[in-house]
C-alpha cells in the first residue's frame, strides 16, 4: 500500500467499473469495483485513498449521506431567509453589485416576486407601490423600460406584464397601446427587434409572444411568421440558436421552444433529439451546465428544466441529484442561491433555484408554468378565469 | 454573481467598492441628464463612454450613443470624418467588450457601426481571432463572426476551412462543430464544388470525429457532431406508406349481427359496424414513414362502388395543428343494404402517383402503391342499423382472459394476414454498399473502443448504430427481423447501471425497442393474444385482445404494426405517456391501469379515437403531481389551440373548482366512453365524479359501478 498523492487524473478513473453493491451494513454501503487498467502498471484511486496494481478487486466502504433518507434526500430549502433575502434586495439600491444592476431593475422585480410567490409569501410585499414604480416605467410608447430613466426595450415589458399579472393587476394597464408597441417590433421575416435600435434575437420572440398571449392579444401578431422565424434558428442537435445559424444554448432553447409551445407549434421540435441533448446538460454532481463541456449553475435549473417539461422529457434527468444541488448552492445563512455552491448568491440565481424547485415538485412550493414563467394559479386564471 | 466567491468583503475591499459606487453613481445621474436633454458634445460622450467602459450591461447607454452618433453624422459630409466618429464608436466597444465580452448590447452597438459601411471588415476578423483565442466557446463572438462573414461575402468554404483550424487546435470545441455542421449542410444541399459525391464527404468527416472521439471518448463536443453524421448517413430521405388497414387482400365481414356467431367461420376480420362504423363508415387508414401532408382524394384514389374517390374527406391523426401526421383516414359510407343479404364489394386504393403527398422533411412520396381489399356486408336485422348497442362492462380480471395452444394455431393464420405488409415490395430502396459498409466500419471501431474504455456515449452510440444497420438492411420491409435487437437491449440495460443519471432515458429506448419484438412477428405478437370471455355479445373479433401488460414498458411504439387492435391492455407497466396512440382508430377498449400517467392532458391522443368505449385509468399517478408535462402537449387555451370551453360560471351547479379538472374535461368531453375506470388515482373523489357523470352523457359505469 502506498499513500495517495500521485494519484492520476480522471482519465484512469474512467476504467473504473461499478460492479454491484454489496449490502451489508445499510450506513455502509459496500461497492464492488474492477480496475481494468488501460496499460500496464499502477492505478490509483484519487478519492478513496486505496491503490491497486493491476487488475482486481477490491471492497471499499462510502460512508452514505447523512440525510438520503429524509424527503428528496438533502438539507431542506431555507424558506424563510430566502424570503427575507428577497426583500432586503428590494430595498438595497445603494452598493455596487446594486447599481450595476439598476438599468435591469424591472426583470430583477419579477425575480424576486416570482419567487416570493413562489415561496408563498407575496402577501409580504406593498402591492399598491410596487404596481405605481413598474407603471412609472411605462414610455409614451406603450414599453417598459429597466428603471425610471432608461428607454423601453421589450425584456422589461414582459417582466411588467408578468409583475402586473402576479398581482391581477393587468386592468391597469392600456393593453390595446402596450400590445400595439409589441406588435410594432416584429420584423418582415417574423422576428422580432428588442426595441427601436433594430438588435435581434430570439429571446425576443419569446417576450413579445408570451407577454401578448397574457394580454390575450396574439392576434396583432403574425404567429405563423413569429413560428418560422424560430424554426429557421432550429439546430442539427435539435437546440435552438439566437439568429438562424447561432449555437444551441439552454437558454436559447427555453425561449424558442417557450414560444413554440403557446402558439401550440411544438410539432417543430424533435422531443427526443432535444430531450438527450437537454438531459445530458447534467453533470455527474447533479448540476446542469446550459452548453457542452461546461460547468453547472443553478440559472440552468430553470432553462433546461422548463424546456424538459415543455416537450414531456423530463423524467429522463435525476431530478433528485438536481434538487440537491440546489440546495447545496444556497446561503443557509443569509438566504439566497447562487450559481454554484460556495459563490455569492443574487437575485437572478435565487429565483431560478427556487423556480426550478418548484418543477421538481418540491414539497412546500407553488408550482410554476414552464412556458409562461408564472405560477400554474396565476395562469390558469388567466386562461380559464372569468 | 456568476462565478464570485461566496465571502465577506475585507474592509479594504469595502472601502474600494463604496469609491466605486459613488463614482458610478455619479455618472450615472449625469448621464441621465444628457440623455434625457439629448447632449451629443465630446465631454457628453466621453461621460457616457466612461459609463459603458465601467458597466457595458447599461443599454440606454448604447442607445444614447447611437442618437449621438446619428445627431453628429448629420454635420458631416467627407467620409474621413465620419469614418473617424464611427472609430471611435468601435474602440469604445472594444474596450467595453474586454470588460465583459458577454455584453448583448456592446456586440449589437458594433454591428450597428459595421453596418453603416465605412469600418474596416478585416480588423473585425483580427480582433475576433484575439476573443475566440482567449474562449473559444464564445458565442457572441461566434454570432460576430457569420455576421461579419456575411458582410464581407466569405464563401462557406472559407469558414469551414476556420472551423477544420479550431478543431485541430482543440478537439473539445462545440461551438467549432456546431458551426461545421451548419456550413457543412449548406454545402451539401447545394452540391457544391468538392462536396459531391457526398459519401466522399461524409466519410471524410467520420474520419475528422474519429480522432476526437478517440482522443477523449468522455468530451461531449465531437459526439453529438458524430450522431449528426450518422442521421446523416442513414436518413433516406424517402416517404412511403408503411401499413394501412384494412391490409392488402384483406377479406372484410361486417356485420351487424349479434346473434350469430360469425367468428367461426371468419376467426378475425369480421367487425361489427356499430362498434366504430355508426354514422360515418368504415376507416380506411394508412400510416407513412414519416409525418406527411397532401393526403387528399386527388393524392389518394380509391376505387369503389361504395363512394366516389373524390367524396372522400381525409383527415391527418395528429394532436397538433400542424396539419401533418403519420397516419391518415378516412371513412367509406356504407351503402344502404338492406335488401341484400351479402354483398362483397372490392376497394383498391392507389397512391404515389402523383407528388402532392410530402414529408415533414421536404420528400415527396413518389412510389406507386396500391392494394386492394373486399368488403363483405351483411346485414339481418335492419331494425339495429340506426342504434348503438348498449355496450357491456369490460372486467379485465386475469381470469376472464384464455389462451391456449389450439386456440393460437387457429389464429396465426389470421394475424399473418394481419402482417401483409407487403404494400412496398416493388419498392427499390436507395442503400447503397457505402451506407452497409460505413455503419458497419463504425460498429467494428466502436467495439474496439468499448474493450478499451467504459465510456457511455460510445455505447450508446453503438447502440444506435446497431439499430441503424438493422433498419438500413430491412428498409422497405417493416416487420423484417432485426438481427441486433437482442444486443441492443443488452447495451441499454448496461447503460442503465452505468449512468443512473440518466437510467430513464435508456429505459425508454428499451422500451421502445422491446415493442419492436413484441410486434416484429406473428409468432411473437400471437404469444400476446388472448381471448377475453366475458363479453357475452356475439361479437367476434373484440373477443380478442392483445395484452402488453406487465412488460416494464414505459413507452410505446411501432403501432404501425397494430392499427387492427380493438382491444389492447397496457396495464401494470410504467407509461407516463401513450404518444403515438391515436393511430389505433378501431380500438373500444383500453387498459391502462397501473401505470404512472400523472395527468388527464397525457390522454390527449384517446381523444382521436372515436370508437374508444371503455377506458381503465385506475392507479396511476393523476392528481399526486403538481407539475403537468403534457400541458403543452394537448390542445388547450393555454397553447392557442382551442378555444377555452369550461369557464367556472357554467360549471357552478356543480360544487368543484372547474379551474382544477379543465384538463379532464377537456379531454373527455368530446370522448364517447360508456366505461370508465378512475379509483386509485389521487384526483378521484366524490366531487369529480359528479362532474364527470353531469359532463359526459355516455357515461353508464364508473369504477364498475352503474351510474346511470
Amino acid at each position: 500500500m502506498r499513500e495517495v498523492g500521485q494519484a492520476r487524473p480522471a482519465k484512469v478513473m474512467a476504467l473504473l467499473i461499478i460492479i454491484k453493491p454489496k449490502i451489508v451494513d445499510p450506513a455502509f454501503p459496500t461497492y464492488i469495483f474492477r480496475l481494468k487498467p488501460k496499460e500496464e502498471g499502477i492505478v490509483y484511486f484519487s478519492f478513496i485513498g486505496y491503490f491497486t496494481e493491476q487488475t482486481t478487486s477490491l471492497f471499499l466502504q462510502v460512508p452514505k449521506s447523512r440525510n438520503q433518507t429524509s424527503g428528496l434526500g438533502m438539507g431542506e430549502l431555507e424558506i424563510d431567509k430566502h424570503v427575507q433575502y428577497v426583500l432586503a434586495v428590494e430595498k438595497k439600491k445603494d452598493d455596487f453589485e446594486s447599481l450595476v444592476m439598476e438599468h435591469l431593475r424591472m426583470n430583477g422585480a419579477y425575480w424576486g416576486l416570482t419567487t416570493l410567490d413562489i415561496l408563498q409569501k407575496l402577501g409580504s410585499v406593498d402591492q399598491d407601490a410596487v404596481v405605481s414604480w413598474v407603471m412609472s416605467c411605462q414610455h409614451d410608447c406603450g414599453g417598459f423600460s429597466g428603471n425610471v430613466g432608461h428607454d423601453p426595450h421589450v425584456l422589461f415589458t414582459l417582466s411588467a406584464v408578468q409583475i402586473l399579472a402576479l398581482f391581477d393587476r393587468l386592468d391597469v394597464l392600456d393593453i390595446d397601446k402596450v400590445s400595439s408597441c409589441i406588435a410594432g417590433l416584429q420584423n418582415e421575416d417574423g422576428s422580432f427587434s428588442g426595441d427601436i435600435w433594430g438588435e435581434i434575437d430570439t429571446r425576443f420572440s419569446y417576450c413579445a409572444i408570451c407577454c401578448l398571449a397574457i394580454l390575450h392579444r396574439l392576434d396583432r401578431i403574425n404567429v405563423e411568421k413569429a413560428v418560422n422565424y424560430i424554426v429557421s434558428c432550429k439546430n442539427l442537435d435539435g437546440g435552438f440558436g439566437c439568429t438562424p445559424g447561432g449555437e444551441s444554448h439552454a437558454g436559447q432553447i427555453f425561449c424558442c421552444v417557450g414560444a413554440l409551445a403557446i402558439t401550440g407549434s411544438l410539432h417543430h421540435v424533435d422531443k427526443d433529439l432535444l430531450g438527450w441533448w437537454l438531459c445530458e446538460r447534467q453533470v455527474k454532481a447533479g448540476g446542469l451546465n446550459g452548453r457542452p463541456e461546461k460547468l453547472p449553475d443553478v440559472c440552468y435549473s430553470w432553462w433546461v428544466l422548463s424546456s424538459l417539461t415543455i416537450i414531456d422529457r423530463v423524467h429522463w434527468i435525476d431530478k433528485d441529484k438536481l434538487a440537491k444541488f440546489i440546495l447545496d448552492c444556497q446561503d443557509k445563512e443569509n438566504g439566497g442561491i447562487s450559481d454554484r455552491p460556495d459563490d455569492a448568491v443574487d437575485v437572478f440565481h435565487t429565483y431560478f433555484g427556487v423556480a426550478g424547485l418548484s418543477l421538481l415538485e418540491y414539497p412546500g412550493l407553488k408550482a410554476i408554468d414552464p412556458a409562461y414563467a408564472l405560477p400554474v394559479d396565476v395562469v390558469n386564471k388567466i386562461f380559464f378565469g372569468r | 454573481m456568476h462565478g464570485r466567491p461566496r465571502k465577506p468583503l475585507k474592509p479594504e475591499e469595502s472601502a474600494a467598492s463604496i469609491d466605486k459606487a459613488n463614482k458610478l453613481r455619479a455618472l450615472q445621474s449625469q448621464f441621465y441628464h444628457i440623455h434625457h436633454n439629448k447632449i451629443y458634445d465630446k465631454e457628453a460622450l466621453d461621460l457616457s463612454a466612461k459609463l459603458l467602459e465601467m458597466n457595458p450591461e447599461i443599454y440606454t447607454a448604447w442607445n444614447y450613443r447611437k442618437l449621438g452618433v446619428e445627431s453628429n453624422l448629420q454635420s458631416l459630409s467627407d467620409p474621413d470624418s465620419i469614418k473617424s466618429l464611427l472609430d471611435e464608436e468601435l474602440r469604445v466597444v472594444e474596450s467595453a467588450l474586454r470588460q465583459n465580452y458577454k455584453s448583448y448590447g456592446a456586440w449589437h452597438h458594433r454591428k450597428w457601426v459595421l453596418r453603416k459601411g465605412y469600418s474596416s471588415i478585416e480588423r473585425e476578423f483580427r480582433l475576433l481571432d484575439q476573443f475566440l483565442k482567449a474562449d473559444s466557446r464564445n458565442f457572441h463572438g461566434w454570432n460576430y463572426r457569420r455576421f461579419v462573414a456575411a458582410l464581407q461575402n466569405v464563401s462557406d468554404e472559407e469558414e469551414l476551412k476556420f472551423t477544420t483550424d479550431k478543431i485541430n487546435a482543440n478537439f473539445s470545441n462545440y461551438s467549432a462543430w456546431h458551426n461545421r455542421s451548419v456550413l457543412l449542410s449548406h454545402l451539401l444541399n447545394r452540391k457544391a464544388q468538392g462536396f459531391v459525391p457526398r459519401e466522399k464527404v461524409l466519410s471524410e468527416e467520420y474520419e475528422l470525429v474519429h480522432q476526437a472521439l478517440f482522443t477523449d471518448p468522455d468530451d461531449q463536443s465531437g459526439w453529438f457532431y458524430h450522431l449528426w453524421l450518422l442521421d446523416q448517413t442513414v436518413n433516406q430521405d424517402t416517404t412511403l406508406l408503411i401499413s394501412s388497414w384494412p391490409v392488402h387482400g384483406l377479406e372484410l365481414t361486417l356485420s351487424n349481427n349479434r346473434t350469430e356467431d360469425v367468428r367461426l367461420s371468419s376467426p378475425f376480420p369480421a367487425f361489427n359496424l356499430d362498434n366504430f362504423v355508426h354514422k360515418e363508415g368504415v376507416p380506411l387508414i394508412l400510416y407513412f414513414n414519416q409525418a406527411v401532408e397532401g393526403v387528399n382524394s386527388s393524392t389518394v384514389t380509391v376505387n369503389s362502388m361504395l363512394e366516389k374517390n373524390e367524396n372522400l374527406i381525409w383527415k391527418p391523426l395528429s394532436t397538433n395543428k400542424s396539419g401533418k401526421a403519420h397516419s391518415w383516414m378516412t371513412y367509406l359510407k356504407i351503402p344502404d343494404v338492406r335488401n341484400s343479404a351479402l354483398k362483397a364489394h372490392t376497394i383498391e386504393v392507389s397512391l404515389g402517383h402523383s407528388q402532392g403527398i410530402i414529408s415533414s422533411r421536404g420528400c415527396h412520396c413518389i412510389h406507386p402503391t396500391c392494394f386492394r381489399f373486399t368488403l363483405n356486408l351483411q346485414f339481418n336485422d335492419s331494425e339495429n342499423m340506426e342504434t348503438e348497442r348498449s355496450t357491456e362492462m369490460i372486467n379485465w380480471k386475469d381470469e376472464n382472459f384464455v389462451t391456449s395452444d389450439a386456440f393460437l394455431q387457429d389464429f396465426t393464420p389470421t394475424l399473418l394476414r394481419f402482417n401483409q405488409l407487403t404494400i412496398n415490395e416493388g419498392y427499390v430502396s436507395t442503400i447503397s454498399n457505402w451506407h452497409v459498409e460505413t455503419l458497419e466500419n463504425e460498429i467494428a471501431l466502436f467495439r474496439e473502443l468499448l474493450s478499451e474504455v467504459n465510456c457511455k456515449i460510445a455505447k450508446l452510440t453503438l447502440a444506435r448504430l446497431l439499430m441503424s444497420l438493422d433498419i438500413v438492411m430491412s428498409s422497405g420491409a417493416i416487420c423484417k427481423q432485426r438481427t441486433h435487437t437482442k444486443e441492443v437491449l443488452e447495451l441499454f440495460n448496461d447503460l442503465v447501471k452505468m449512468d443512473p443519471v440518466h437510467s430513464r432515458y435508456y429505459k425508454d429506448q428499451h422500451s421502445l425497442l422491446l415493442m419492436e419484438q413484441v410486434t416484429s412477428d406473428e409468432e411473437s405478437l400471437a404469444k400476446h393474444f388472448w381471448y377475453y370471455k366475458e363479453l357475452t355479445s356475439s361479437l367476434s373479433q373484440t373477443n380478442f385482445c392483445l395484452r402488453l401488460n406487465k412488460l416494464s414498458l414505459s413507452r410505446i411504439g411501432f403501432l404501425e404494426r397494430l392499427l387492427w387492435i380493438q382491444m389492447l391492455d397496457l396495464s401494470h407497466n410504467e407509461l407516463h405517456s401513450i404518444e403515438g396512440l391515436e393511430s389505433l382508430q378501431l380500438l373500444i377498449y383500453l387498459n391502462l391501469s397501473h401505470n404512472r400517467i400523472s395527468c388527464f392532458t397525457a390522454l390527449e391522443p384517446l381523444r382521436l379515437i372515436k370508437s374508444l368505449r371503455s377506458l381503465d385509468i385506475s392507479y396511476n399517478e393523476i392528481g399526486i403531481h403538481s407539475i403537468d408535462t403534457t400541458r403543452y402537449l394537448c390542445s388547450s387555451p393555454l397553447s392557442h389551440t382551442r378555444a377555452s370551453d369550461c369557464h367556472v360560471e357554467e360549471h357552478a351547479t356543480v360544487n368543484v373548482e372547474v379551474a382544477n379538472y379543465w384538463e379532464a374535461l377537456l379531454i373527455f368531453k368530446d370522448m364517447r366512453l360508456t366505461q370508465l375506470d378512475i379509483a386509485g388515482n389521487a384526483v378521484d373523489n366524490e366531487n369529480f365524479r359528479m362532474l364527470l357523470v353531469k359532463e359526459l352523457p355516455s357515461l353508464l359505469w364508473v369504477d364498475g359501478a352503474r351510474v346511470k
